[in-house]
């Protein structure tokens, strides 16, 4: 691994007193997919919502350490949280469209950015519809709530949500525990197609999943990084107790 | 034993439900009751649009006062609605829930404040204010609508920090998480899905500000006339009927009770609109 896109140092977050990142080191590779896994609790989401500073919503949180951007500092102060997070996009647990309309779900980041002009709103939601592979499911509606959609069309609109604002890399949150297998299905091979071209980081629960699609793979346990390697590797020959522990399913 | 408890405390539970229906009906049937000859005999036009109210002459029109109480609720939502909507933007989205949980009951006890009190300070500092600020007998239109608009405050602000309050977190995060500000997550998704409840919130407004009696006798004059600008001298539809009510007889007395079937009417419509708008589905439907 030479290239690194999110370089995590040192990291540390308290909710209040209570210490729920414990000195996390990670390299995340650029265009491939990272998975992180570990039992509930163990900090995942917590560190996924570190990489966009979603945390800063979350009152009573403190964090040292550094997280670098292609070698810029998240925390530094230097980078404007709302440019940060357009940089980087979340597709989270449970579908969130916004009680909008399809279209104006698709061009929302957009126009959050300041474009107004209706025909790169036009070209760009056809893009990003087909580039999350729901053009052809509601190009006739268009016009329509968002939440009439069944929920992993809804899943697969806010990917197409996140397209729109051209990030660099996706965060991915649970994206499928509320869908399902087939519907996951389509997901897991949306990502395989996405990161040709994005950075993606998933959380996931299912240990089948995160050995389908990543590339890597970091285990925590307890706020800790207890093993981070190439997928392979990890779930054939895991290198921690422990880590063997929870992909043999000995945690629950 | 303990059956037998239930089903006495349900029933009367139930009857005191029943009671407070049952009240809302015999009102509505003595109003209907005293007023509706009048109303059919008159006509629904000669009553409503004649400009004339001289119950000496046997002119019974109420269109001065329906007139002014349209004025004067018009005003009451132009200062209390935008203003009422803005607080509760700030109460929810611009300072911490410790904050909101001190502000938002005290802004409900303005609601405590008895009627009169609110049309002693419009008569103590508001209409002498507007008299020597604007000119006009300061007992106006405009003082009514500025009383009226801060009344309806704690309606509007509690009623739209509930729906704003009832946006789901999760489109928040969603706005944040592609780049959006406060402000824009504010504009662009929170009032837009809880619109029916702000609206909600403005019609139950618009309800109280129409129903609203004292204060406005207060402060508006009672002039019976069509007013010609906010300094005028005016008498809504309620004050005309507290105003007369103590010594009307027959006829007049009749027509103060079809006053009160028009009100009666207004309020039922604005409060079932309000209704239909905090049922319906929280929704970005175009249109």
């Amino acid at each position: 691994m030479t290239e690194t896109k999110i370089d995590i140092r040192e990291l540390n977050l308290w909710y209040g007193s209570f210490l729920a990142l414990k000195n996390v080191n990670l390299s995340v590779p650029p265009r491939l997919i990272t998975a992180l896994i570990g039992p509930s609790g163990c900090g995942k989401s917590t560190l996924l919502r570190a990489l966009n500073r979603m945390n800063d919503l979350i009152p009573g949180v403190r964090i040292t350490g550094t997280v670098l951007l292609d070698g810029e500092n998240i925390y530094g102060g230097a980078l404007r949280v709302d440019r940060l997070r357009k940089r980087v996009g979340m597709v989270f647990q449970r579908p969130n469209p916004f009680p909008l309309s399809i279209f104006d779900n698709v061009v929302y980041g957009l126009k959050v950015a300041g474009v107004h002009n209706r025909g790169i709103l036009r070209d760009t939601a056809e893009k990003c519809l087909r580039g999350a592979w729901l053009w052809d499911n509601v190009k006739d509606k268009l016009h329509h709530d968002a939440l009439e959609l069944p929920l992993d069309q809804q899943q697969r609109l806010c990917v197409a949500r996140l397209l729109a604002v051209e990030p660099e890399v996706i965060l991915m949150d649970e994206p499928c525990s509320a869908l399902d297998p087939i519907a996951t299905a389509k997901i897991e091979e949306l990502m395989a197609v996405l990161k040709k071209d994005y950075t993606i980081v998933i959380v996931t629960h299912n240990m089948q999943q995160a050995a389908r699609v990543s590339d890597f793979s970091g285990c925590m346990l307890l706020g800790e990084m207890i093993e981070f390697n190439d997928t392979q590797t990890m779930f054939t020959h895991p290198g921690d107790k422990r880590t063997e522990d929870y992909i043999t399913g000995r945690y629950g | 034993m303990i059956r037998i408890g239930e089903k006495t405390v349900q029933r009367l539970l139930m009857a005191a439900a029943f009671s407070a229906i049952g009240g809302l009906l015999l009102i509505a049937l003595f109003i209907f009751k005293e007023g509706l000859s009048f109303f059919i005999e008159t006509g629904f036009r000669r009553f409503l649009f004649a400009d004339v109210w001289d119950p000496q002459s046997g002119l019974y029109g109420i269109f001065p006062m329906l007139v002014a109480s349209l004025w004067v609720t018009l005003g009451a939502m132009l200062l209390g609605a935008p203003l009422g909507i803005s607080v509760a933007v700030f109460l929810v989205e611009f300072v911490p829930r410790s904050v909101m949980r001190v502000v938002k009951p005290t802004i409900e006890l303005l609601a405590g404040i008895p009627s009169v009190v609110y049309g002693f300070i419009g008569v103590m500092v508001l209409a002498p204010f507007i008299r020597s600020t604007f000119g006009g007998p300061g007992l106006s239109l405009l003082a009514a609508s500025f009383i009226l608009g801060v009344m309806i405050l704690p309606t509007i602000i509690s009623i739209s920090v509930d729906a704003i309050t009832a946006v789901p977190a999760s489109y928040r995060e969603g706005s944040f998480a592609l780049g959006a500000t406060r402000w824009q997550t504010v504009r662009m998704v929170v009032l837009k899905a809880a619109r029916s409840g702000i609206i909600a919130s403005v019609i139950l407004g618009m309800g109280r500000a129409v129903g609203e009696t004292m204060a406005v006798i207060m402060v508006a004059g009672n002039a019976v006339k069509i007013p010609h600008s906010a300094l005028d001298s005016v008498r809504t539809l309620t004050a005309n009927i507290a105003l007369e009510m103590g010594y009307a007889t027959g006829r007049h007395r009749e027509a103060l009770f079809a006053t009160g079937i028009v009100l009666f009417v207004v309020i039922m419509i604005l409060n079932t609109a309000a209704g239909v708008m905090v049922r319906k589905r929280v929704s970005g439907k175009k249109g």
